[in-house]
């Protein structure tokens, strides 16, 4: 187990350690984000629907999105010069191959939040209150399940001959249920209401992230079967 | 022509004579419904599209369980069989989405006042739909045989995991916000003469289904023993 857990880290410290260097997929999807927050500005009619009501939907329509962008990164760096091969031929268990990228996904995808979340703040002008840590477990309850789909998906499209088009159009359908729990949350916790009171998509969303993970980290070795 | 290829035939020319029995039988649901079943008191003519709707409704859905679980199966065994007939179960279920989502909006309209709405059934079964139009994308876009097997599969699986957590959380959505009143759909208990029509309906599209999924089936088969991997 702490075998597994060593093996994972490597895997995941080499993508992030690779990424640090480049900086080009975690900088232009940041910059995705901040441009979705921008153009979301206009998609409204000014002064029937207020930027508060559109908020939620916008913040969780720019952070999936610009998951989305990083997925592809993750594997299509492992096809050039084979990589992928040197990896599977390594004394690693496919489960810790699944966690390393998994976690590596995470830290990009926290990273893109991190950075949008207080541009969205700024732009929407959005009085935060006492919700931010509310906020941010909402955020990660949401976010933990659908990386683990996006990871499993990018394993297999990067394969395609489609691969920019096929990871959506196979991810969205996953997406349906923790963004809607999730614009549900965010949008009454910035109206004030308590925890409490969202009790139930909490719970939703925490069984998505138990039972994605799991069937996730289940199937993802077939994909990797030669 | 190889035996495999020999029983492939056999298998298509079967599906093929299912198919033309079933779509016979679709023809003779038609003149039942129309001529032989009371017309609905309320909702008039626009029922009739029920003995329809409703067959293929549940069609479709059997057809993706259907692939979810032959998919798993399929990880387990790995028989190139259970994948080819997972593929066809997708195409034919894909099928009957199409006339599930066309025939639904039709009676919709005149009788719920539209021809959409988010209603927590509605919007599982276009997710399902869309999901399993990518679930055929994905496996036209690997050429390889076992690739393309194995990537369906997980698709399968993910999906039917995915069902009850898209049904929960739009049946969270609408319970948090006011019912349509206008759009409620009413629940008749059926009089046996429709109740007759809608049962020989089931049994008329379930026998499409099979033969459908027979003549792609043994298709399958046959491009496989000719070495035509892309014919799909």
């Amino acid at each position: 187990m702490t075998d597994l857990i060593r093996l994972a880290w490597a895997i995941a410290a080499k993508d992030l350690r690779v990424e640090m260097r480049s900086r080009t997929a975690i900088v232009s999807a940041v910059f995705f984000a901040a441009l979705v927050l921008a153009i979301f500005n206009f998609a409204r009619a000014p002064g029937t629907v207020s930027q508060a009501m559109l908020a939620p939907s916008v913040l969780w329509v720019t952070f999936t999105f610009a998951a989305m962008l990083t997925f592809n990164r993750a594997f299509a760096l492992e096809r050039e010069n084979a990589a992928l091969d040197g990896l599977l031929v390594a004394p690693i268990p496919r489960g810790a191959l699944f966690l390393g990228k998994y976690v590596a996904n995470l830290g990009f995808v926290f990273t893109v939040e991190a950075v949008s979340f207080p541009l969205f703040v700024l732009f929407f002008n959005v009085s935060l209150g006492d919700a931010l840590p509310s906020l941010l477990l909402v955020t990660g309850l949401a976010t933990v399940g659908f990386v683990a789909v996006g990871t499993v998906f990018s394993a297999m499209v990067v394969r395609t001959r489609f691969a920019d088009l096929l990871l959506p159009l196979l991810f969205l359908p996953f997406l349906v249920p923790p963004v809607i729990g999730a614009v549900q949350v965010t949008t009454r916790l910035l109206d004030g209401r308590p925890l409490s009171e969202v009790w139930g998509w909490l719970r939703l969303l925490a069984a998505y992230d138990v039972v994605f993970l799991t069937v996730c980290a289940m199937v993802f070795p077939a994909i990797l079967d030669e | 022509m190889t035996p495999q290829a020999q029983a492939a035939t056999a298998t298509i020319r079967r599906g093929l004579l299912l198919s033309g029995i079933a779509l016979v039988g679709v023809v003779l649901v038609y003149a039942l419904a129309l001529f032989n079943t009371p017309t609905e008191i309320r909702q008039g003519l626009a029922q009739k599209i029920f003995y329809i709707h409703v067959p293929a409704a549940i069609g479709a859905l059997i057809a993706f369980s259907l692939v979810g679980l032959v998919s798993g199966v399929y990880l387990w065994l790995r028989d190139p069989r259970l994948d080819l007939f997972a593929h066809a179960s997708a195409e034919v279920g894909v099928v009957f989405s199409v006339v599930m989502l066309t025939t639904g909006p039709l009676w919709g309209k005149p009788i719920w006042g539209t021809w959409w709405t988010w209603d927590a059934r509605l919007t599982l079964t276009l997710f399902l739909f869309f999901l399993f139009v990518g679930y055929l994308a994905l496996r036209s876009a690997v050429p390889e045989p076992a690739e393309r097997a194995r990537y369906s599969a997980v698709v399968g699986i993910l999906g039917l995991f995915l069902v009850p957590f898209v049904h929960l959380s739009v049946y969270l959505f609408r319970t948090l916000h006011p019912q349509p009143v206008l759009l409620k759909p009413s629940a008749p208990s059926m009089p046996p003469e429709m109740l007759r029509t809608l049962l020989i309906s089931m049994g008329v599209f379930t026998l499409l289904y099979a033969g459908f999924v027979m003549t792609r089936y043994g298709l399958a088969i046959l491009a496989e023993s000719t070495g035509d991997s892309d014919a799909d």
